[in-house]
């Protein structure tokens, strides 16, 4: 609650800034109508028009609002002007891509934990796999996936798998090993085999570091959900309103777009940031 | 059919090879060889199942072709990797990583502000920045310069984070002896909170190191000149010339780790005492 | 004969707003430290003794009363970098070799290039330490680290040592070591020396006036001036004079803990 004024002030400024800078942008524009029709533009005017364009080069906050609710309130969620139905087809994917990742993350970092062969063999090669822009060539994967005849969910899904895997398998790694010497000698001393020792002791105090890593992955995987969606002829999904906005000089289109994904992500965020503390709190390891 | 299984007897038996070798003590040596000798065996099991599958070239080239077209395409690659890496990304990195550093440093001495800028940005820095890239491509047109205005946004709100972060990471008791000294706001900021908020720096240039090439390529699907990593992939896939699409993925991915390492040794260089680098 | 007095506390009062409201960390505290004089503050947790040390510093503001430190106010002393402070912990900055850490306050302080390396060599030789120079903290023990530190307050020209518990960290056989180290560098420098501790023997053996005080709100219980001679050896701890003088601190530190 302590930042709640300053959070506000900031926005507040972007908001600010985000007016002036359409205003700016636009201007030429109104101008350049004004003097087609051979009329000249008090300032007052020019802001109104600046405010009010078609296809402005930077729409106005109110002018994105206003497109949001006509396409959620107003449209048929079956229609395909539905943001909601885009929203969902993005949504789905990212879910399943999540999922997936999250999966195989997990079972990697359990693999790199027990084996010191495979954290010394996998492990270089994960940080590697990051630091190539698997995300630039997403676009090819989904066109050659169509080709051979894998299309709809699930090739979008992989890409979101690949982009969500990483930070899971780097924070559970950390989080398996986070039990200190003592605590495993514990176990020890009771012979507890390598499962009760994973099910007991690794896999619980690992939970403080899974979360944050989770955040991350959702994230990332909305993001390979939304790029994956752009080279499919732009049929359906956030990313398919995205390109089409940017065929047709949409830029109210492209920014309810954007928004509605940033939406999106901060409540899937969010809703990771509620089970944490719940499931923290059944724990016992929130103060 | 022998392709299969000599690649899967390959498989096993450098597993076990690195099994073994990873039981040795660790030297530097080993720590380099054993992810190698694994990177070549995914290398040869993807040339044996390609070739004992029969895959179709359309759908994964083998890895000896796209050595093969990586070998005789190099002038193309070089002007695409300056297009893309040199002058899009990382002129846009620079641009956006300094201006979040001087941003951050600008908002240390308002911890209002600071409040105020770490949750938007933390905000900001999860949702897909990459979105903005049709829209930058109108406002600044088909050239690289339009590339590194994408890259700008994408590496800005994850520096600007860490940077914040990093520069409160220095502890009280610090603070309190160049309270001591009577030192100015400047001396601390120079002597302590700086070098104490390197760790956090390097993470974020880490981090938008890779956004930066991403960044990079993906404008470039929304319009570019002629030449460009990103207008190559594009195309090439609309000819189905994989060999080609992959060699250009094979310059992004060794551009994309040199970046990375570079930053990386960088950070080694500058951050030898955190506790992190001192092993 | 009558001592210069350095510093002076007047009818200090601080107290601090918390959520669980205010605490009154110290009450009517007087205090008067002179020249060449060696202070202990001794007593449990909570009895502000780490505060009063800190209010003197200028590193908290009192609510109340008056603090002077050479005559002037404790800010005006602090910028005039009047004294040096060593904190519990060593506080060394990890990305500087133990010579660059000494060199820190005398950068702030600009002192020449040339003056630097001689304090540096000069002060780590007082504490033991030469040879170290181009070592970082990391690379020394715990012992070794707050010796650095003490060099660090020392580098500079300051006639006041203020220091915070230097040695709670640190193991009993280091301790009885830095502790004879301490009493050595203080015959040789004649530095004023304000000392916090929670150890009745390292108070006894250390000061020439210990002021005990009790929690609840912080006040001064008690202040027990030291009979012991200048020259002390480890073995001192064994006369009956320091068991009569620890008997006493002892007394201070229950009558104050049973009044509270």
């Amino acid at each position: 609650m302590r930042s709640f004024a300053p959070v506000l002030t900031v926005v507040g400024a972007i908001m600010v800034i985000w007016y002036g800078a359409a205003v700016a942008l636009n201007s030429s524009w109104a101008y350049d109508k004004a003097k087609r029709a051979d009329v000249t533009l008090s300032f007052s005017e020019m802001v109104a028009d600046t405010m009010a364009q078609k296809k402005p080069l930077l729409p106005a906050p109110h002018q994105v609002v206003a497109e949001i609710y006509k396409t959620t309130v107003l449209k048929k969620i079956t229609s395909k002007r539905s943001l909601i139905w885009h929203g969902w087809v993005t949504l789905s994917a990212t879910l399943l891509g999540f999922a997936m990742g999250t999966g195989f993350g997990i079972l990697l970092a359990v693999g790199i934990v027990h084996s010191r062969a495979m954290d010394m063999s996998v492990m270089p090669w994960v940080i590697t796999s990051q630091t190539i822009p698997i995300l630039a060539v997403a676009p090819m994967i989904i066109v050659v996936l169509n080709a051979v005849g894998i299309s709809g969910l699930l090739p979008k899904a992989f890409i979101s798998m690949y982009l969500s895997f990483f930070p899971v398998v780097v924070g559970m790694v950390k989080g398996l090993r986070s039990p200190d010497a003592m605590q495993m000698d514990q176990m020890r001393t009771w012979s507890a085999t390598q499962s009760t020792m994973l099910w007991k002791l690794r896999l619980p105090s690992s939970m403080p570091y899974l979360f944050p890593s989770l955040k991350i992955a959702m994230a990332a995987s909305l993001v390979g959900a939304i790029v994956g969606e752009l080279p499919t002829g732009a049929v359906a999904g956030l990313g398919a309103r995205l390109l089409a906005g940017s065929y047709y000089g949409q830029t109210i289109q492209i920014w309810s777009a954007l928004i509605s994904a940033a939406v999106l992500a901060a409540t899937l965020v969010a809703l990771i940031g509620l089970i944490q503390n719940i499931t923290l709190k059944r724990m016992g390891m929130l103060r | 059919m022998s392709w299969i299984i000599g690649a899967l007897l390959f498989w096993a038996a450098m597993w076990l090879l690195n099994v073994q070798l990873s039981k040795r003590p660790q030297t530097r040596a080993l720590s380099l060889l054993v992810p190698l000798i694994f990177g070549v065996t995914l290398l040869v099991l993807w040339e044996g199942m390609v070739r004992g599958f029969q895959i179709s070239p359309i759908l994964l080239p083998p890895p000896s072709a796209i050595s093969v077209r990586f070998a005789n395409s190099l002038p193309i690659l070089w002007v695409d990797f300056v297009q893309t890496f040199v002058k899009g990304a990382m002129s846009g990195y620079i641009i956006g990583c300094g201006s979040a550093f001087l941003m951050a440093i600008a908002v240390n001495r308002s911890p209002f502000l600071q409040r105020g800028l770490l949750p938007v940005g933390n905000f900001v820095a999860a949702l897909p920045i990459v979105g903005m890239a049709p829209i930058l491509v109108m406002w600044f047109g088909f050239d690289w310069q339009s590339k590194a205005a994408v890259v700008v946004v994408m590496v800005f709100f994850p520096m600007l984070v860490n940077t914040v972060e990093g520069l409160k990471a220095s502890d009280h008791m610090q603070r309190d002896l160049m309270q001591t000294y009577g030192a100015s706001y400047w001396q601390g900021l120079m002597k302590l909170s700086l070098p104490a908020a390197m760790p956090f720096i390097f993470n974020g240039l880490k981090i938008c190191s890779t956004l930066a090439l991403i960044g990079a390529i993906v404008a470039e699907f929304f319009g570019s000149p002629i030449k460009g990593m990103g207008f190559r992939i594009s195309t090439e896939v609309g000819r189905l010339s994989l060999d080609m699409v992959w060699a250009e993925i094979t310059v992004a991915a060794l551009a994309g780790s040199a970046f990375y390492g570079v930053v990386a040794l960088i950070e080694k260089r500058v951050t030898f005492w955190h506790p992190s680098q001192r092993g | 004969m009558s001592k210069e007095v350095i510093i002076e506390t007047k009818g200090l009062d601080l107290t601090f707003e918390t959520n669980d409201g205010p605490v009154h960390a110290l009450k009517d505290i007087n205090l008067t430290v002179e020249k060449g004089d060696f202070i202990s503050f001794i007593g449990p947790s909570g009895c502000g003794k780490t505060t009063l040390l800190r209010v003197i510093a200028d590193l908290e503001t009192p609510t109340g009363g008056t603090v002077s430190v050479n005559g002037v106010s404790a800010h005006e002393a602090r910028m005039a970098r009047a004294y040096g402070y060593v904190f519990q912990a060593a506080g060394l900055y990890p990305w500087r070799t133990i010579g660059g850490n000494i060199k820190l306050p005398l950068e702030i302080m600009g002192y020449s290039k040339d003056g630097q390396e001689e304090r540096v060599s000069k002060v780590l030789e007082l504490v033991e330490l030469a040879g170290f120079e181009q070592k970082f903290p990391w690379q020394l023990s715990g012992g070794m680290q707050q010796r650095a530190s003490i060099a660090r307050a020392l580098a500079f020209d300051a006639d006041i040592l203020l220091m915070d518990e230097p040695f709670g960290a640190l193991d009993e056989i280091v301790r009885d070591h830095l502790n004879e180290q301490l009493l050595a560098l203080w015959a040789r420098t004649h530095k004023t020396i304000c000392f916090v501790t929670h150890s009745i023997p390292e108070a006894v053996f250390l000061s020439t006036k210990i002021v005990v005080m009790s929690p609840r709100p912080g006040r001064i219980a008690d202040v027990i001036e030291s009979t012991l001679p200048k020259e002390r050896p480890l073995e001192i701890r064994d006369s009956k004079e320091f068991i009569e003088i620890a008997h006493r601190v002892r007394d201070g530190l229950i009558e104050g803990h049973s009044n509270g």
